[in-house]
């Protein structure tokens, strides 16, 4: 994985740091490089409230804000909330949102930022925050601006945008990046729910797990587009 | 949050009746409904810490699931599916239906000062 001064992480929600990026941001931590994770909301409107439900709609911002720096504790990396409300990004002003993340980059002045790849990034959030963490860094001199990944899983990407050029492969620090993904015990469902034990696990789900969570991949932003 | 008891949710809507309160009223099936299934339409509506008054209330039961419906001087405040309730920080009632897998469906909210966030 690339050398790097300080990596700022920009993504919506607690928990979308750990299952898209946790293995690319352990990796940097193993070498030294700060990280630091600009969190957009604090999931206010998730659906999921614990397996079995042990959160309401009024208890879930502080149980996931608690999730959220657990998390961050696990990575090791800092954290700062942007306090957006969850699923209104796309409805703020973009420009004030990309003006207020080239304020904090241009404090931090990192050499990497990781985002979702606006348009195929499923949830509106995603693609709103995408968007203006681009636009942020396009508001900034050419020569300051850092390299942005950006991330994509809506379906059929890969026919649109071709295979992605940063592939890292992550599956030493799979541990790691399900110890983060579990710190996140209220949106545990699914695969994550039969996850909790994982060390238990058969191989086949394990398999699975290691398949869906050992490479994290990205496409370097062209800003000439 | 407990399966809903409709003596004291009535109780608790007869007890917001005629007082100015704000309202939470949700519905979803998710921002990722069409990415899991292609099929599925991703649908919802959120209203948050608007200010009604209504002057009836009633809830209705329907097997597990209930009905919620407020009626103000011009219009009404309706939710279907709700499942669960709770009292939060004394005051709020809180009402929302949940799936199987426990995920939110539905809410319906009933405040006298604000809610949160």
């Amino acid at each position: 994985m690339s050398v790097e001064k300080h990596v700022v992480v920009i993504l919506p929600h607690p928990d979308d740091e750990s299952f898209g990026s946790a293995g690319s941001i352990a990796n940097f931590r193993s070498q030294g490089i700060p990280v630091t994770y600009l969190c957009g909301t604090l999931g206010e409107m998730g659906r999921n409230m614990g397996t079995p439900p042990f959160a309401n709609r009024e208890t879930l911002p502080l149980i996931r804000k608690q999730e959220l720096q657990n998390a961050c504790q696990v990575l090791d990396m800092k954290l700062q909330m942007l306090g957006y409300r969850d699923k209104t990004i796309e409805f703020e002003d973009r420009m004030e949102i990309a003006k207020h993340l080239k304020g904090i980059l241009d404090e931090i002045e990192p050499s990497l930022v990781i985002t979702h790849y606006p348009g195929y990034a499923v949830h509106p959030d995603h693609n709103a925050l995408g968007a203006a963490a681009i636009k942020a860094v396009e508001l900034m001199e050419v020569e300051k601006r850092p390299v942005v990944w950006t991330q994509a899983f809506a379906r059929g990407f890969k026919d649109d945008l071709g295979e992605p050029d940063v592939v890292n492969d992550v599956l030493d620090l799979f541990e790691k990046k399900m110890e983060a993904i579990l710190c996140h015990d209220s949106q545990a469902g699914g695969i994550i729910g039969q996850l909790k034990d994982y060390k238990k696990l058969g191989n086949d789900v394990l398999q699975q797990a290691k398949e869906q969570f050992g490479t994290e991949t990205f496409y370097t932003w062209n800003f000439d587009n | 949050m407990k399966p809903i008891e409709m003596e004291n949710v009535q109780n608790w809507l007869d007890a917001f009746t005629n007082k100015q309160v704000y309202i939470h009223v949700e519905t979803t099936n998710g921002a990722y409904a069409s990415h899991f299934d292609d099929k599925a339409y991703n649908v919802g509506a959120y209203v948050r810490n608007v200010q009604i008054t209504f002057q009836q209330a009633k809830i209705v039961g329907d097997g597990n699931a209930h009905r919620v419906g407020l009626k103000t001087d011009n219009g009404w405040i309706y939710a279907e599916g709700l499942t669960d309730w709770v009292i939060h920080e004394e005051s709020k009632l809180l009402l929302a239906g949940h799936d199987r897998d426990g995920k939110l469906m539905v809410a319906l909210q009933i405040s006298e000062t604000p809610f949160d966030y």
